[in-house]
This record gives C-alpha cells, structure tokens and sequence, in this order.
C-alpha cells in the first residue's frame, strides 16, 4: 500500500510542458530513486509532490485519501518533507536552531533554547551525529548540513522523506554514512525518496527505480532487473528515428580534421574547488563533444575556456599564442564564443529586440564608438534570422517572447555573427523540439566542415556521439578521459568511460 | 490615430499639453511671449529657465536608472559645484574676473565628475548597492557643503558668473540653452553611437550582457560620473542664479524631482530602455505643475505630498506583479510552443499554488 | 583538561566578532576623548549621550529589525518628524495629550504595515517604497505646516523637564524609555518565534519559504515595527525639543543604518545583534560629544565623520563577502 502516491500528473510553464501525465508511488519502508537528465522533469515532481506547485491536471494521494498542498508548509504538516540539493537551511543560525526554526517548543511567546538544544542532540545522536548544536550551520560541511536538513525533516514527518541530489558534494565516506542513516531510516519504515543522477549509488541503496524522460513517464524498475547501461538508455532515449542520420558526415574527415593546427591547447588549467586541472587541444575544423552526466564539470570547462571564471592552475594558447583570459571580453577578442547553458538567465536580454540581441556580441567587440549602421545591422539580422531559421521573422520583436528553440537560434546567430575560430555550445539543444534539434546540429556540422573549431557539451551521449571528432569525457569534475569517435566507439563506451573513471579499455 | 497614441511619450505630451492649457484657463496671458531688450520674457520662458537645471540632472539620472542603479546624491553634488564655485570666486580681489570664474567654474565641474566617479567605484567596483553608495554622499555631501562654505550663504558679485544663471544668449535664457545643449549631446551620445544599447542591456540583463562580452562595469562606472557631472553644471546654473551659494537648502529634495522626471517620461526604475525625450518632457511637467500649483492657489507645500502620490501610482503600474495582482484576474491560457504542441486531455483541475 | 587550558583553548565564536569590533571602537573613541578633554569622563556626559540619543536609539532598534531581513527603511526621519507636527498639532487644538499619544504611534505603525504590505505583494524594492514613504511623510508635514509648532502641553512640558535622579546623576524619561524599547527588542528577537523569523528571512527568503515560515507576516512585521519605533522616536524627540517642524531629523535614516551597520549587522541581512546597535548609537553619540568638546570643528564634520565611517564598515562587509565567495 503505497505512503504517496500520484496520477496522471500534468504540470505546465509558460511555453513548456515540465510532467505530462507522470504516475509515481512510493511505498513505506523503502528507498526508491528517481532518475532522469536534465530537464527531464523530476525537480517539478518533487515541488508538485511538496506544494511548491500546483498542477494542470491528476491527483496526489497520502495514503488513502486525496490531498492537496497549496504550500511546502501544507505537506510538510502533513508529514512530507524535503531535503533539498542546496540544503535550503540558515546557514547564519546554530544547528539547534535550524531543526526548530519555524516550530519552536515552548508557549508561543517565550522559546526554551535548552531544550530546543537538548532534543537537537537526541535527533542528530540517532543519526550518529554528534556534534556542537549551538554553532552556525554554515561553520560545518555540506555533508553535515545535509544530516542536519534529514534530521529537521524526519522530526516535522515520520512518514516521508524526500531527498534531492543528496550526494552531489559529498565525498565517498561521508556518501557511505548518509546511506547508513538511510538504512537506518528505511528499517524503521520511512519511506524516502531519492532523486540522483549517480548511477552507482542508485545501484547501492536503491529498492525501486523511476525514470523520467522529457516530462513523461518511461518507466518503474527494480534494480535487479535493469543493467546500468539500460538504465542510461531509458534516460537518455534513443531519438533516431526522428532526426536524419547524418552519421557519414560524422565519420567525414577524420583524418583530415587530425592534420589541422590546433586552435586551442589547455595544458593543466583549472580552478580550485570548481574543474581539477585539465588538459585539452580543439583543432581547427573539428568537433569535440564534452561528454559527462550533471554535475561532472563540463559547464566549468566552458567557462574556464571563455573567460567567465578565472583559472588558477595552468596556461591556454590560442593557434600558438599564451593568452590569459581574464574576461569574456578577452575571450571574445581572441575569437572564442560562448553560448550558455542557461539561455533565459545568461544568455537572452528579454526586453531587447531580436535585433538588438543579436548584434550585442558584435557591438561589445566594437566597442560603444563605433556603432554599426541601422542599415548594416538590418543586413546582418535578416542574413542569419534566414540562415537559421529564426521565427517569428520579425527582427524587431521583443527577444523574450520567441520559444526556446528560437532563443538559441538567436544566441547562436549572436555569436555566428562575430565569426570566432571557437565556438562553445553548453547543451544547446536542451528543452527544443526535434526539428530544431536536427537543424542546430546540422549547422553545427557544416560550421565545422567551413573550419571552425567547436566544442560541444551535451548530456544527450547519442548527439555528442553523432557531431564530434574527439570526445572528451568527464567525471565528477574531472576529465578522464578522451576518445576519438571511430567506429568503435558508441554509447556504451562513452558510458564505460564515464563509469570506469577513465581505466580506458 | 490609435497608433498615435501607442506612442510611448504619448501620455507625457498629452498631460502636458492639459497643463498648460489648464493654466491658459487661470491667467489668460499664460502664453504671451514679450521681447524685451532682445530677450524673451514670458511665463512659458520661466517655465523652461526653472525646469533646466531639473532636466539636466534627470538626464543623468536616466542612464544611472537605466543601468539598474539609482543616484540618491545629485541635491549635494549640486550644492557642493556650487559651494565651491563661489567660494573660488568670493576669494578673488575682482570677483569680475573672467579668467578667475572660468577656473572656478572648471574646478566645480570636475569636482562633480570626481563625486560621481567616487559614486561609481563603489558601485561598479566594489559592488556596494547604489542605493547606500549614494545614500552616504547624500547625507556626508550636505556636512562637505557646508564645510565649503563654513555655514553661511556664500554670496559674490560676480557679472560674469550671473551670466550662467541669469544671463541671455540669443533671446533664451543661458540655463536653458546649457541644458538644451547638453541633453542634445546626451541624446547623440546614446542613440548615434552604440553607448545607449550597450546601457540597456547592461540595465536588461547585467550577466548576460558580460557574457556577451560587453564592459558592463565600465559602463556602470560611467553613467554615474556622467551623473555627478549633470549635477555639478545644475548646480553652477542654480547657484549662479542667485549669485549665492547655500550649503543646506540648494537642490534640497530634487532627487525625488528627477527620479519622477525619468519615472514619468516612461523609462522603469528596474532599469533597461530609457527615454532621455520623456525624461526632458516629465521634467517640464514637474515644472509646469509647481508653477499651476502656484496659481490655481493650491499652497506650495503640498507639492512634495502631491509628488510623493503620483511617484507611488507610477511605481506601482509599473510593477509586473502589481498588475498581474490587480488587473488580471482570469487566468491567462498556458500556451505550449513549439511544432509538437499538443492538446491538454483533461481540463484543468486544482489551484495554482 | 584543567580550567586554565580550557580557558585558553576558548576560541571566540566567530559571530561575535563584529559586535566586540564596535565595542573596542566605542572603548578607543571614549578613552581618546577622556584624555583629550577635560571633563570628558564625568559620568553625566557619559549619561548625556543616552539623553540626547535616545530618539535616535529607539528608531536605530526598528531599523536593525528591517535590516535583518535585508531590507531597509528610508522613511524614518521622515515619520519622526511627521509625528512631531501631527502632535504639536493636534495638542494646539487641544486633543489631550492621553490620546495624542496611542493615536500617532499607531499611525506611524499604519505607515510602516502599508510600506511592508506593498513592498510584499506587489514586490517593489524596499528602497523605493520607503523613499516615496519618505517624501509622503514629509509632504504631509508641510501640509500640517510650513513653520514649526511649539508644544506647550501639561504632559509634555512634565516630560521635558523632569529628571530621574541617582546621587549626582540624571537621566531623562526619553533614557527610560529607550532602555524599555531595546530590551523588549532583545527579548523578541532571541525568544520569539516572530524574532527567529526575521533572522530566517533575511538569512533567505527562498529557503524560509521551502522550511515553511511565514514570510509575508514577518515581512509586513518588521516595517511595522520600523514606524512604530520611528513614531515613538518622534515622540521622545518632541519632548526634547517641545516642538514639532518638518525640517526635524533630515538625514536621520542615514544615522540609524550607520548604527546598525557599525554595530556589526549586515546590510545583506540575517546576522547582526541588536547590542551591536546600542553599541553603534553610543559610537556615534560619543562622535558628537568629541566634536562639541573640541569646539572650534563645526558641527557638520559630525555628518562627514559618520559618513566615512559607515563607508569603511560597508567596504569591509563587501570585502568579507567577496573573500567568502
């Protein structure tokens, strides 16, 4: 008999479908893992599922009975709780504090700190935890934060325990002790679910797996019954079907891509706390794809190789030449680009017009002195809104209300434009439909075949697969390896790579 | 017709226009323009002489606010330039000298340029919020004043420097030519080279806009010494006027007057597109309206009350959520974008949270 | 362990530190006017500084509320100085005074809940509508009166004068009153639920949502507490002045944050203690006497001297911030 349970869950954003008719249960006593790539909808779940949204369509059921939470506060009262990826506590109040604030004992007007600390203790002891409650939770580490979070969650609710990317900066024994505690918990019958996106850890603590794909449901497993590399399918999905094949394109000039001179060379570079040191060549005229699941560092990568962080380890050359790329304005006058992975956030200016954001780069180069001509600016816009398809045509269309495929068409023209010998796409063709989809990557290789070199990140392993030369391979913030995409190269040895830490076969 | 009015600075026109119309009905010899000497004389030309030195520093105060930020120190900038103006002045033995006003008036300026540079670093560059960074000078910069000129009205005599004020030029009162001029070269600046983009994506979307490449701290730093120098002409124009200086009361509260001016020619105090053409006329309505307070008969100190009111209901208006809140009361349709839209299959159930 | 290694190994809690910062800065500040003055370090002149700042004391407490949410009160001068003019006019027509009293405090309250309800639900910055807050409260001061109304009523006259004494010493009722207002402050911020919330919010507004509390009332709490103590700093400074004008406490917003800020809170909020404060007011208070014994500086070096020294403390506050990152 399942503690929680959804149906046909439907949840909708402006412009986008987050669940489509998603069923979910959890039941009581065990630990049940929900898995899916980026986008593919299991944050709205857990929100839909603790009231910090509503939904469109379908019903929540605790237990027997229909309920419906209009705020965290509503689920948490009654016994939902969530520990959320960034902790989501004060990190400015003591530890005691924290696993009270909000429900405090003592009678409304005076709150007995002594025994708010003395229960802080027992909670925390039955975690094995053992520490000074009266300092600031921020003075203690990301692991001890979380088993502060877990221990506030399990004292509001007895009955549910939601876990989102626990174990994202957790190091390996302070992972194997939160999967103590969850035993623990599991034997005493809470039912915890738990959202990662670590296939091994899935596999070590997991009773039942979910997989969400794109909004919808694929699928309820048990982990006995489905192999990782299937698991990895189910996620990831293969797509085929509905775009064109252009692998013989891929496996077009290898060799001749191998005889450009290297456009970029990383030797050693990295940034303390965010990529360990790297090494890594991007020719001219060739593609290489960064392959890694979330939060294997290959944002970092791309903003280290454009400028937006600053490295503290190592050197970059560009064709030749030690550069020190302190800005973006120093990476874009060296002929780097950068489209970000977060289109809305770093990438669109909503209020400006398509025309306007497109020619932004282009302008930033110029410098404010030298304007380019309305007549130039209309050339240049209308060449690449046709190029690339952008609709609505309009170029003097507010920039925020075209669809998202749009949107990176239109961060992609604003860097086209500027003509750089580096293109870095960071998941470009994330939340598009699929002609889109096909027609970003078929530009991406004809840009490639003209000699531009690209770098290309992706979660999507069948697209990295399809687009690159090389195909280097990260792993919890480090490059572990790199693979030259012949023909013995598919999914399945990416997957290894990534799961094999970089052993190469 | 309908497009006429979609026109942005269509509202600005029209409230002015009913307010010099409004005042017509008063003083029926509201519009009468007497030439005099070679000079213009006339209520419409008091109007546009008070209103200049408000226009200029609205001017400035439009790229500060369009870059996100806000400058709360432009009434002591003013009173400072025009302190030290007067004290270099009052400390000549021909306080006529025309080489010796000149100086006095470069000082004064480029001080207001360091004042506004000073607002900039500690906005750009250290990250302070403008509302503190400026909020400090505003209240340091009054002590700075009178510290100028000792606690007294500094007064000179000084035809020259009167002539910055009081002066004509061409029939026009100077004040209002400098102003004039300079909201022309503000206006080229911006719009005839890349600069006025450049600012309002800085004010849309700061991260995006370095990600693309763009110097938005630079950016940031300039349109706050573009402020302090604004104000530091403002207050050589102010000051000069009166042939005095006075630490405390010049350009008390007329941070507020500027922040409506901009507010009212259409430009968002969240930052972003501006409009140096609204600013100029929301800063003749400002003007206008004391001037009809005035005459109707309304007691001047209900003014500051009156302003107070409309900055509200434009804040407000202007506020996305205030509008959602208010006017929109049915939900919108939720709509999917995209070749694979697909058809909800069931009604919609449940609450929005 | 034996008790001396204990005692050694004591490390100060790090939070702590920007509080005692203010404390050693208060100690340096009047230990150097003792020395330089004479008659410095007369107790009274001591006792003097709480006299002459206790209105400033009470709207500083307010503002330390509003600050720990990481908001900000632009209006509080303003408002002191609407009450005076709301109460010299009101006694001029002879309200008496038991109904003067309730009756602009709980304005000055209704002002405060109005900014934090609007600020809330229609999410304006702060500064914005505490600024326009600033020039209604202003502007309606002027539409009382343009000249400053002198207060001659019974009660208020017996407040101005009297003087609690202890041996060769006095206070004033103002002091009495100020001493009340910080320790029912110090009280509900370390032990009530409402007190716990405002350092949860300004700690983070998203995660106080997720853990549940209840934002919007803390929010619209804290501004309301900012007007009440603002109108209560009105008050007392009308029994100082037995006047009421429009033109009274410019620049004082500016003052309470630099007590606030000196006092160690953070302009980002969720951490600062409401000593910090007291101890930040006493700085400034202490500021202002040193410029009164030293006699020939006039008095807008006060103004300068404040203004440089909350600069410092904001830079190292950004600078700390910077080096977190």
């Amino acid at each position: 008999m399942a503690v929680l349970s959804a149906h046909a869950i439907t949840k909708e954003f402006p412009g986008v479908r987050a669940l489509d008719g998603v069923d979910f249960r959890l039941l009581p006593g065990e630990v049940h893992a929900l898995l899916g790539e980026n986008g593919a909808g299991k944050s709205t779940l857990i929100k839909v599922l603790t009231g910090v949204y509503g939904v469109e369509a379908g019903e929540i059921r605790l237990g027997d009975a229909l309920v419906h939470f209009a705020s965290p506060e509503q689920a948490q009262r009654a016994g939902v709780s969530t520990v959320y990826q960034e902790v989501n506590l004060m990190p400015n109040l003591s530890v005691a504090e924290n696993i009270f604030l909000g429900r405090q004992p003592g009678s409304g007007a005076r709150i007995r700190w002594s025994r708010i600390r003395a229960r802080a203790h027992e909670l925390l002891a039955r975690l094995r935890l053992n520490i000074d409650v009266t300092r600031p939770l921020g003075g203690y580490s990301l692991a001890v934060q979380q088993l502060v979070a877990i221990a506030r969650a399990i004292d509001i609710s007895a009955q549910v325990l939601i876990l989102d990317e626990p174990t994202s900066s957790l190091d390996q024994g302070e992972v194997a002790r939160l999967f103590e505690v969850l035993r623990q918990l599991k034997q005493e019958g809470l039912a915890i679910l738990f959202v990662t996106h670590f296939l091994g850890q899935v596999y070590e603590i997991a009773d039942r797996i979910t997989v969400l794909r794109n909004g919808k449901l694929v699928g309820e497993y048990l982990p006995a019954q489905l192999p990782e590399v299937e698991l990895v399918r189910k996620m990831i999905g293969t797509e085929l079907a509905a775009l064109e094949r252009v692998d013989e394109q891929t496996q077009r000039g290898l060799a001749a891509a191998e005889q450009q001179s290297p456009v970029l060379v990383a030797s050693g570079l990295g940034r303390t706390r965010s990529i360990e040191p790297f090494d890594l060549t991007v020719r001219h005229g060739e593609v290489v794809g960064l392959a890694g699941l979330l939060g294997s560092g290959r944002t970092e990568v791309a903003r280290l190789l454009f400028g937006a962080d600053r490295a503290d380890h190592g050197t970059l050359e560009l064709d030749g030449t030690s550069v020190a790329l302190r800005t973006p304005r120093d990476a874009a006058d060296n002929g780097i680009a950068f489209c970000p992975e977060n289109r809305r956030a770093e990438g669109l200016i909503p209020e400006l017009t398509v025309r306007e954001n497109i020619i932004l780069a282009l302008q930033a180069s110029r410098g404010w002195s030298r304007p380019l001509s309305r007549r130039r600016q209309e050339e240049l816009v209308r060449r690449y809104v046709e190029l690339l398809r952008i609709t609505p045509a309009d170029p003097d269309l507010t920039a925020g209300t075209l669809s998202g495929g749009n949107q990176q068409k239109l961060l992609l023209a604003r860097w086209l434009i500027t003509e750089p010998r580096l293109l870095i796409l960071d998941e470009p063709t994330r939340g598009i439909d699929i002609g889109a989809k096909a027609e970003i990557q078929r530009l991406v290789v004809s840009l490639s075949d003209g000699g531009m070199a690209v770098l290309f990140i992706s979660a999507e392993l069948e697209e990295v697969l399809r687009l690159s030369h090389r195909i280097a391979v990260l792993r919890d913030r480090k490059l572990v390896g790199e693979l030259t995409n012949d023909e013995r190269v598919d999914v399945d040895l990416v997957l290894q790579t990534i799961a094999s830490g970089g052993a190469t076969p | 017709m309908i497009a006429f009015t979609r026109h942005k600075l269509f509202w600005p026109v029209l409230a002015l226009v009913l307010l010099l119309l409004g005042n017509l009905v008063f003083t029926p010899g509201f519009f009468n323009i007497k030439v005099l000497d070679g000079h213009l004389y006339g209520s419409l030309i008091d109007i546009l002489r008070s209103a200049a030195p408000l226009a200029l520093i609205s001017a400035g105060m439009t790229l500060v606010i369009a870059t996100g930020g806000i400058d709360l120190s432009v009434g002591s900038v003013l009173a400072i330039c025009g302190a030290l103006a007067c004290l270099r002045i009052s400390k000549q033995a021909d306080q006529g000298a025309v080489g010796g006003v000149l100086l006095a008036i470069l000082l004064a300026v480029a001080l207001g340029v360091v004042l506004g540079a000073w607002n900039g670093m500690l906005t750009a560059g250290f990250g302070v919020q403008p509302i503190i960074a400026t909020l400090i000078l505003l209240v340091a910069g009054r002590g700075l004043a009178q510290l100028i000129t000792s606690g007294q009205i500094i007064t000179v005599r000084s035809p020259p420097y009167r002539k910055v004020g009081a002066g004509y030029f061409l029939g026009l009162p100077i004040p209002v030519l400098i102003a004039i001029g300079m909201v022309l070269i503000t206006v080229l600046l911006t719009r005839r080279s890349a600069l006025g983009m450049l600012i309002e994506a800085v004010g849309g979307n700061a991260t995006a806009s370095t990600l693309a490449g763009v110097r938005a701290r630079r950016i940031t730093f300039m349109v706050y010494v573009f402020s302090g120098l604004c104000a530091a002409i403002a207050g050589l124009m102010i000051s000069s006027n009166v042939s005095s200086a006075d630490g405390n009361n010049a350009g008390l509260f007329i941070e507020l007057d500027a922040i409506l001016a901009v507010v009212l020619g259409g430009t968002a105090l969240s930052g972003g597109r501006f409009s140096l053409g609204g600013t100029v006329l929301g800063a003749l309505i400002i003007q206008t309206l004391t001037t009809t307070i005035y005459t109707v008969g309304i007691p001047p100190e209900t003014t500051l009350l009156f302003k107070a009111i409309v900055v509200t209901i434009v804040c407000l208006i202007q506020s996305p959520a205030f509008r959602a809140k208010v006017f929109q009361r049915r939900r919108r349709p939720v709509v999917v974008a995209g070749p694979a839209a697909v058809e909800p299959e069931k009604a919609p159930t449940g609450d929005r949270a | 362990m034996t008790t001396a290694e204990q005692f050694l190994r004591y490390r100060l809690p790090r939070r702590y530190i920007p509080v005692l910062a203010t404390g050693a800065l208060f100690a340096v500040m009047y230990s150097v006017g003792a020395i330089r003055y004479k008659g410095f370090s007369d107790t009274q002149v001591f006792l003097n500084i709480f006299i002459d700042n206790a209105f400033l004391l009470v709207v500083a407490v307010g503002m330390t509320f509003v600050i720990l949410t990481g908001g900000i009160d632009l209006s509080v001068g303003a408002v002191v100085a609407l009450t005076t003019m709301m109460s010299g006019s009101l006694l001029a027509h002879g309200w008496p005074a038991f109904v003067v009293l309730p009756m602009v405090l709980a304005i000055g309250g209704a002002l405060g809940a109005g900014m934090g309800a609007i600020i809330h639900y229609f999410e304006i910055q702060p500064f914005i509508v505490t600024l326009a807050g600033m020039f209604l409260a202003r502007g309606l001061c002027y539409t009382i009166s343009t000249d400053s109304i002198p207060i001659t009523d019974g009660t208020w006259t017996r407040l101005a004068q009297t003087r609690i004494r202890f041996g060769n010493y006095h206070i004033s009722p103002s002091v009495v009153v100020a001493v009340v207002v910080v320790l029912a402050a110090l009280y509900a911020l370390a032990y009530t639920r409402f007190g716990r919330n405002v350092y949860a919010v300004g700690g983070g507004e998203q995660s106080a949502l997720l853990m549940g509390l209840p934002v919007a009332r803390t929010r619209i709490g804290v501004y309301t507490i900012s007007g009440l103590c603002s109108a209560l700093g009105g008050l007392l400074l009308s029994f100082y002045t037995l006047s009421g004008s429009g033109t009274y406490a410019v620049g004082l917003e500016l003052d309470a944050i630099a007590a606030v800020v000196i006092g160690g809170t953070l302009l980002t909020g969720g951490s600062g203690y409401l000593a910090g404060t007291v101890l930040g007011v006493l700085v400034l208070g202490t500021i202002q006497t040193i410029i009164t014994f030293q006699g020939t500086l006039s008095a807008w070096w006060t103004r300068i001297v404040i203004g440089v020294l909350l600069l410092l403390f904001i830079l190292l506050q950004r600078v700390a911030a910077i080096r977190r990152q």
